[in-house]
């Protein structure tokens, strides 16, 4: 991981009980009473699915786009170790490590969902696996990438620990690990699209075709970039550190032009289904699916010159845009746009918001506890 | 016997004298004969036997002993409201002996018994009531000086038939709980034979009268199962004829005293019946003639077995029987489901406060980046402490 070119990675010091740090963790604390409630007395008794809307936001949040929004590190490692473009290693380890808490949590949640949780251990054990299911595929994979992950994040720890010797022989078997932790990601993102596919009909043909998985997949990466360059942001206004704008900059004409692909992508799969008259009619489908475009769609416009994207104000705004896009992607193909049967109503209860907002909480009281503890961020001095 | 129809014997010579003899209308009497006959499934035709047996024959001695007991038997039989069973009971049987009936007492009693015992030897029929206790020989239970074990033994002896009636004399009823310290045990234990009995603590009245009647039609006492209870009355499951057994196959039960499920007459399984272990016809026959639901299920509680040994004052009244064939789930999907509520507005208040939140919080920052970092000098770490939201 070591590269020359770069000021070393260095824990950030500082103070770890902030009022921030103190509101995040009460939020943590009520999201795990929420939880406690929901393991001792049932799904029933927290949430609002029902045998309609068997998937809340717990699994469409915390899972689809929780992992979407993890996936900074999978954009990062491939775009350093398969594209061989050493500049953005500075961008790996924070990356990393955000996407490690984000895929950590969307696997713990996927408990939470599991409404008969103490046979969690059925998908992995060979004889109960339904090693046909997509499902299967998108746990055995997440499950798989959240340990590659935690390999791949381990130099930090083993600095932090002095462990050298062992730093050592992992780094010769590490490319092996980043290679998987890139194909991991590939495998489950769009699977998490081909989930919708088995749907069938129930799925608004606005969403529901075979290229889901596609979609799925080049959202993740093009989220990939948006969260990095959205997390730059934030750390840099939250830790008053300098944005590194030469990175940020190249980061997000790489995000546009994805993203262009992305949207040819969508509207010629509309066009060749025949789906495109379905954004025109007046239902309420067709309304979030224009929002969905037009969050798309902005970043293309609001960095549509080499000039914006050297304003950190547009480039944040646009790195939101695209991840409120993923978001409403996301959303609308697997609640707004579905469509089980009459009578099925959902929106998330108080409780299941409150879940949410807690392991977002939790997610960035851990990326500020470790920034500060462990060697993540690049030295400051030396940019 | 002849076979004939039971209207023919609307003007037998028989019946109008015991209509004047009882006080019972005939057509009462002829539709009581009816009713016992189907109550022990007897072909058409048997009605008549009996209400022709009843009428003419000689009516068979009875001797009736009682030992460990409460003499519940006996009162039930006696407090049955249906106006003419009282004087039917002793009518249609000429009771001998009876501790509770006689006006006798003493040695004058014990001498009737003899009496009665050496006039109708081999015909008269003894009805037993009540555990006999057989432990340090018997010594716990005597009448005028003897043995309870010896005078079921003597009055055995010579008996036409013998009958249990109650828990008690059939397999050995309360007084037979552990530890037992008498040793009370059945009469057909003391006797050494399975005998006919009625159990049940007290036993339907018209049980045994109906086994009493079929006696003395057919000289012989009707069909029983292995433990000598007349199949009639206990070929069938308690649960099998229990008027809430709907109830327990729609899942639907009472989970405790008072609760929803109780008041609304769900089934009492999980209260602790004792209805699907139990054989008896309890739910068919009801108990003291007042009509519907006049029979402990029917009443609200559970049933506790009585007239099963091992089940009836063994098995704590709460313990959940075992069931013959199906045992139920803890509990049953439910056959409509919720379809799931809207937005509640504390819900929807939340996510516009997180939007809102979100908004601000990402406007201020952007204005703030905006401010610290121009594209030419993007070295300048001049940022302002502040607050902001996550989103």
């Amino acid at each position: 991981m070591s590269n020359a070119h770069h000021p070393a990675p260095a824990p950030l010091g500082g103070k770890l009980v902030t009022p921030a740090t103190v509101i995040l963790a009460a939020l943590a604390a009520i999201a795990f009473i929420i939880l406690g409630i929901r393991f001792v007395f049932g799904l029933g008794s927290v949430t609002n699915i029902n045998d309609g809307y068997t998937w809340g936001i717990w699994v469409v949040y915390d899972v689809m786009i929780g992992s979407a929004f993890a996936c900074g590190g999978y954009t990062m490692a491939m775009l350093v170790y398969i594209f061989n473009k050493g500049e953005y290693h500075p961008m790996v380890r924070p990356a990393l490590l955000a996407s490690l808490f984000g895929y950590t949590l969307a696997g713990a949640s996927v408990i939470f969902d599991l409404g008969r949780y103490w046979n969690t251990w059925h998908m992995f054990w060979p004889g109960y696996a339904q090693v046909n299911s997509v499902m299967f595929e998108v746990a055995v994979c997440i499950t798989a990438y959240i340990v590659v992950m935690w390999i791949e994040f381990s130099p930090a720890f083993l600095e932090k620990f002095g462990l050298k010797d062992l730093k050592k022989k992992l780094n010769k078997v590490l490319f092996l690990i980043i290679a998987l932790g890139v194909l991991l990601p590939s495998m489950h993102q769009s699977s998490l699209g081909s989930l919708l596919v088995v749907f069938g009909y129930q799925v608004h043909p606005l969403w529901q075709t075979i290229m889901l998985p596609l979609l799925y997949l080049m959202t993740a990466v093009t989220i990939g970039f948006a969260i990095v360059i959205f997390e730059a942001c934030l750390s840099s206004s939250g830790f008053k550190r300098p944005l590194e704008m030469h990175i940020l900059t190249k980061l997000s004409r790489l995000m546009t032009w994805v993203l262009a692909a992305y949207l040819a992508v969508r509207l010629i799969d509309l066009a060749v289904r025949g789906a495109l008259g379905y954004m025109f009619e007046a239902s309420v489908e067709a309304f979030w699916f224009w929002v969905e475009m037009a969050l798309f769609i902005a970043p293309l416009v609001l960095l549509a010159k080499p000039a914006d994207r050297m304003k950190p104000a547009k480039l944040f705004i646009a790195a939101l845009c695209l991840l409120l896009a993923g978001f409403m992607l996301r959303i609308n193909s697997y609640l707004v746009g579905l469509e089980t049967g009459p009578g099925w109503h959902y929106f998330p209860s108080v409780p299941e918001i409150m879940v949410s907002i807690g392991m977002i909480s939790l997610e960035i009281l851990g990326y500020i506890v470790l920034v500060r503890y462990l060697p993540i961020l690049p030295k400051e001095e030396t940019i | 016997m002849k076979k004939q129809k039971i209207e023919m014997l609307e003007n037998h010579d028989g019946l109008v004298a015991l209509e004047k003899r009882l006080g019972v209308s005939r057509r009462e009497f002829l539709q009581l004969c009816s009713a016992m006959a189907a109550t022990m499934g007897l072909p058409s035709g048997a009605e008549a036997a009996m209400a022709e047996a009843v009428a003419t024959k000689k009516r068979p001695s009875v001797i009736w002993l009682h030992f460990q007991e409460c003499t519940g038997c006996t009162e039930s039989m006696l407090r049955a409201e249906h106006p003419t069973l009282e004087k039917l009971i002793l009518d249609v049987i000429s009771l001998d002996y009876h501790e509770t009936l006689f006006a006798a007492a003493g040695h004058q009693a014990e001498a009737a018994r003899r009496d009665a015992m050496k006039a109708n030897k081999g015909k008269y029929l003894l009805v037993v009531e009540g555990a006999i206790p057989t432990k340090d020989k018997g010594i716990y239970c005597k009448i005028g000086g003897q043995t309870a074990v010896d005078m079921l033994k003597e009055c055995a002896a010579d008996a036409g038939a013998v009958i249990a009636i109650g828990s008690c004399a059939s397999w050995g009823g309360m007084p037979s709980t552990n530890p037992n310290p008498t040793g009370a045990s059945s009469a057909g234990e003391v006797l050494g034979k399975v005998i006919p009995n009625i159990p049940g603590c007290p036993p339907n009245p018209y049980n045994f009268l109906s086994t009493v009647v079929h006696y003395l039609t057919f000289g012989k006492l009707p069909e029983v199962d292995k433990l000598g209870r007349p199949l009639f009355a206990y070929g069938r499951l308690i649960h099998d004829n229990c008027e809430r057994r709907a109830h327990f196959d729609a899942g639907r039960f009472a989970m405790e005293f008072g609760d929803e499920g109780h008041r609304k007459g769900y089934c009492l399984y999980k209260l602790g019946c004792k209805g699907p272990e139990t054989y008896a016809n309890c739910p068919a026959v009801l108990f003291g003639d007042v009509g519907n639901a006049s029979w402990p299920v029917g009443t609200g509680h559970p049933c506790i077995g009585c007239t099963e040994k091992g089940i009836g004052f063994a098995k704590p009244i709460h313990a959940l029987a075992d069931l013959k064939n199906i045992v139920p789930p803890l509990s049953f999907p439910r056959i409509v489901e919720e379809q799931g509520k809207g937005a509640s507005i504390g819900a929807l208040a939340l996510t516009a406060a997180i939007a809102g939140a979100a908004a601000g919080g990402a406007a201020m920052l952007a204005k703030n980046l905006g401010k610290s970092h121009c594209p030419e000098n993007s070295d300048a770490p001049a940022k302002q402490p502040e607050e902001r939201a996550e989103s």
